[in-house]
């Protein structure tokens, strides 16, 4: 099996930059709509019509980047923690605590559920788009990964060696392979056509074992590969001295693609809490949010320093983010229940609504 | 060169002389305890036995387990989390789909789901829910532990009743009898291992032993002909009670069990405990406590309870249904019970925090009618509504299930202490 490049290959999760570079320096919220309980996750769909966010009453929304009026999808019998879209949007799936994938029309008017399967045993974690759109891959709390025809929610693949419940799966754009990151901190690449794991990248920084405690804790819940496949990026957190009272700090690591060296640990001083999401940006640098108990933060760093060359705090603390395929714009999903728009570039004279 | 400090030379034996003597000192040291040692002259003067022995085991899920993970769930409301709540072979009661095989053993088991303590402190908290009572400057109260040894345990019995299973530490006798004094303190097994220096040291002959033994009995009578006293009874006491735990030393190791119930009850710490506390129970100690820690999730709550309770799950079910199998359900109380609960209001890092106003526990058995649900939250779990209970009621109610009459008292020293507090009653809808 060979999955070609496609139309929604940014969904690899970087960002194609558009006529104007994007500025990290001069990010601003820029708008900010509220909603009537905390946020978990958000996504932009590919045309960026709308942002898809998800909430602790279990259910999705959908806002209207022109009007910003939600549309309330609910189907989910637990929260949503994955929200991914056909290559030309036209479909929205979303998966979560409940072990489903949902379909949903990601456009109409009263978005209702096109089809439902129960994909996992236990939570879902994530979902990505291959590059060419035909297959849709999940992972879970069932330490599996799955992988899924778009067009009609068929199974097509397990792929079985996680010895830890699977926090992130990203599809590497090579049409062959397909990579997952777990609780223990191992990124295994699996060859497709095969399920078989061939590599395995080693990101135990990112998860603690504390014996005081008797908790497994962080894991690498982000995955990200550089534009010019040269960088594999992990997220998560590190220095968890109190895992169940919220002290430890976000942590991202940046492989060699080709050699598999750690060759970056990109660190925050002075933030506390989770990189939630890592996105590279064609620019290129890393675009990393993290949240925790010192608030929410953007933070853009370059390969070449531990330390990020901007950061940017947001009103509260965030739980997600995506980066609009224009490479302008950025959502996050917020527990104080608002989901904002920053912009990396100069105000324009908008004020922010409430 | 090598370091010897386990050679086991004489120099050495002065440790083990060091435990026995803990084991016998327990809290004598302490003088903080109330009413006296006396008692301990006349271990059978406060003895309420029922015709059947009965037994009790306390599964401590320390740091403050989350009612809305367990118990008392409630999916989709403001307050619920992300979990759902399942059907149990109890009709009409759910319990959360983090505990799938404890729900096919619900009807064994009862809740109550009303619990107002009014104390989000965690040691505090702890201290109530062991003892029943609040603590006070004026004095400590013996932990449940404590009381059901001293009020079951057959005294003709060798081995303590008295039995805490701890997550670490190296064990010993701890401080938790207070006036009921220390041979009924629990021994700890640290990990789950046998008591500290409970094996007989390798340079040490059998023979030797009986004679050094013959001596300190010959002193001691002599010593006692004239200055006999609680004291020195409750210390030769806790030495032949270290004798015999030293003979049953088996009792105390659970790799004794078979190799298909190591691996039924899993290889994980909490598995191996629950085996032991089975062990345990089937060789007539009273008092078992098993922990499971840890649940204080402020951080992340619903990883942390899936990750915990993933691991509670099928031990503790599989040490029920072997309970239940065996007949031994019908004389042994069950109770899993923590500190506190957590919040019903999910904080800013998907953590819950301490919560003291309206939670569950978790408690079957002896005497204890099975599939009860006793009292009620309201809908979002942020408030009792029906048959409020606290740390009081349910300390009546367990001793009552055992047969015990909570209402009574224990005579220490002449001087009258109540079992559990009389301003309190038990739950009696609850009793079988």
């Amino acid at each position: 099996m060979r999955i070609g490049r496609g139309p929604g290959h940014w969904r690899r999760e970087t960002c194609p930059m558009d006529a104007n570079l994007a500025d990290p320096k001069l990010t601003h919220v820029a708008d900010q709509w509220k909603y009537s309980s905390p946020l978990i996750a958000c996504r932009f769909d590919p045309k960026s019509r709308f942002v898809f966010s998800s909430a602790q009453d279990n259910s999705v929304q959908r806002w209207n980047l022109e009007n910003n009026e939600p549309v309330v999808l609910k189907a989910h019998d637990s929260w949503v923690r994955a929200i991914a879209f056909s290559p030309a949007g036209e479909f929205v799936m979303t998966a979560g605590g409940d072990g489903r994938i949902i379909w949903w029309p990601t456009a109409a008017d009263a978005p209702e559920p096109i089809r439902t399967i129960d994909a996992h045993q236990g939570w879902i974690r994530s979902l990505a788009v291959s590059p060419d759109g035909q297959f849709l891959a999940s992972s879970g709390n069932d330490n599996l990964v799955k992988l899924w025809r778009i067009d009609d929610g068929s199974p097509v693949r397990v792929f079985s060696g996680h010895e830890k419940n699977v926090y992130s799966t990203l599809f590497v754009d090579d049409g062959k392979t397909l990579i997952s990151g777990d609780l223990a901190g191992k990124v295994h690449q699996w060859e497709i056509a095969t399920a078989k794991v061939t590599r395995t990248f080693d990101a135990k920084q990112l998860h603690t074992y504390n014996g005081g405690q008797g908790v497994d804790f962080g894991g690498v819940r982000t995955l990200s590969i550089s534009p010019d496949r040269k960088h594999l990026a992990c997220g998560g957190l590190h220095k968890a001295t109190n895992p169940l009272g919220a002290v430890h700090e976000p942590l991202a690591l940046v492989f060699d693609w080709e050699s598999q060296k750690l060759v970056q640990s990109h660190i925050a001083e002075g933030v506390k809490g989770t990189a939630w999401r890592v996105m590279f940006h064609d620019q290129p640098f890393l675009c990393g949010a993290a949240g925790g108990s010192s608030g929410g933060f953007l933070l853009f760093w370059k390969t070449d320093q531990p330390k990020e060359f901007h950061r940017f705090k947001l009103p509260n603390l965030l739980r997600d983010m995506d980066l609009a395929p224009d490479g302008h714009r950025i959502a996050t999903a917020h527990y104080d229940r608002h989901l904002r728009i920053s912009r990396l570039a100069a105000k324009v004279d908008k004020p922010a609504s409430t | 060169m090598k370091c010897s400090y386990t050679c086991r030379s004489s120099d050495h034996l002065l440790a083990r002389r060091q435990f026995m003597g803990t084991l016998a000192g327990g809290t004598l040291a302490s003088g903080a305890v109330v009413g006296g040692l006396s008692a301990l002259a006349a271990p059978d003067a406060s003895k309420q036995l029922a015709k059947n022995q009965k037994r009790v085991l306390v599964v401590n899920m320390a740091g403050g387990l989350s009612q809305l993970e367990s118990w008392d769930p409630k999916p989709a409301t403001n307050t619920g989390g992300p979990f759902r709540a399942i059907a149990t072979t109890v009709p009409g009661t759910q319990i959360c789909e983090l505990l799938p095989k404890t729900a096919r053993q619900m009807h064994h088991l009862s809740l109550v789901r009303s619990i107002n303590t009014k104390e989000n402190d965690h040691g505090k908290g702890q201290y109530l829910m062991q003892t029943g009572r609040r603590r006070t400057p004026a004095g400590d109260f013996p932990r449940i532990g404590a009381v059901a040894a001293k009020a079951l345990n057959d005294p003709t019995k060798s081995l303590p009743g008295h039995i805490v299973i701890s997550a670490g530490g190296s064990g010993g006798r701890s401080n938790d009898a207070a006036y009921l004094g220390p041979e009924f303190a629990s021994v700890s097994m640290g990990n789950g291992k046998p008591p500290q220096n409970t094996d007989r040291p390798a340079g040490v002959s059998e023979t030797s032993e009986l004679q050094r033994h013959a001596f300190r009995r010959r002193v001691n009578d002599r010593f006692a002909l004239r200055r006999r006293t609680a004291m020195t009874d409750a210390y030769t006491a806790n030495y032949e009670q270290a004798l015999e735990l030293m003979k049953q030393r088996d009792v105390f190791d659970v790799s004794k069990e078979p190799q298909a119930d190591l691996d039924r009850y899993g290889k994980h710490d909490f598995g191996r405990h629950c085996l032991l506390a089975r062990r345990l129970l089937e060789n007539d100690i009273t008092f078992v406590q098993v922990t499971h820690s840890n649940y204080d999730t402020h951080n992340e709550n619903f990883n942390f309870h899936l990750e915990q309770l993933g691991e509670f799950d099928s031990p503790f079910a599989t040490l029920v249904a072997d309970l239940a199998d065996r007949g031994m359900l019908e004389s042994t109380l069950i109770i899993v019970l923590s500190e506190f609960g957590r919040t019903p209001n999910i904080n800013q890092n998907y953590g819950r925090d301490h919560w003291g106003t309206a939670w569950s526990i978790c408690l079957g058995g002896a005497g204890i009618q099975s599939g009860a649900v006793i009292g009620k939250t309201n809908n979002n779990g942020t408030k009792v509504e029906d048959r409020e209970v606290d740390h009081g009621h349910l300390f009546h109610t367990y001793m009552q299930a055992v047969g015990v009459d909570s209402t009574g008292h224990f005579d220490i020293d002449g001087r009258a202490m109540p079992i559990a507090d009389p301003s309190y009653t038990a739950i009696d809808e609850l009793l079988s």
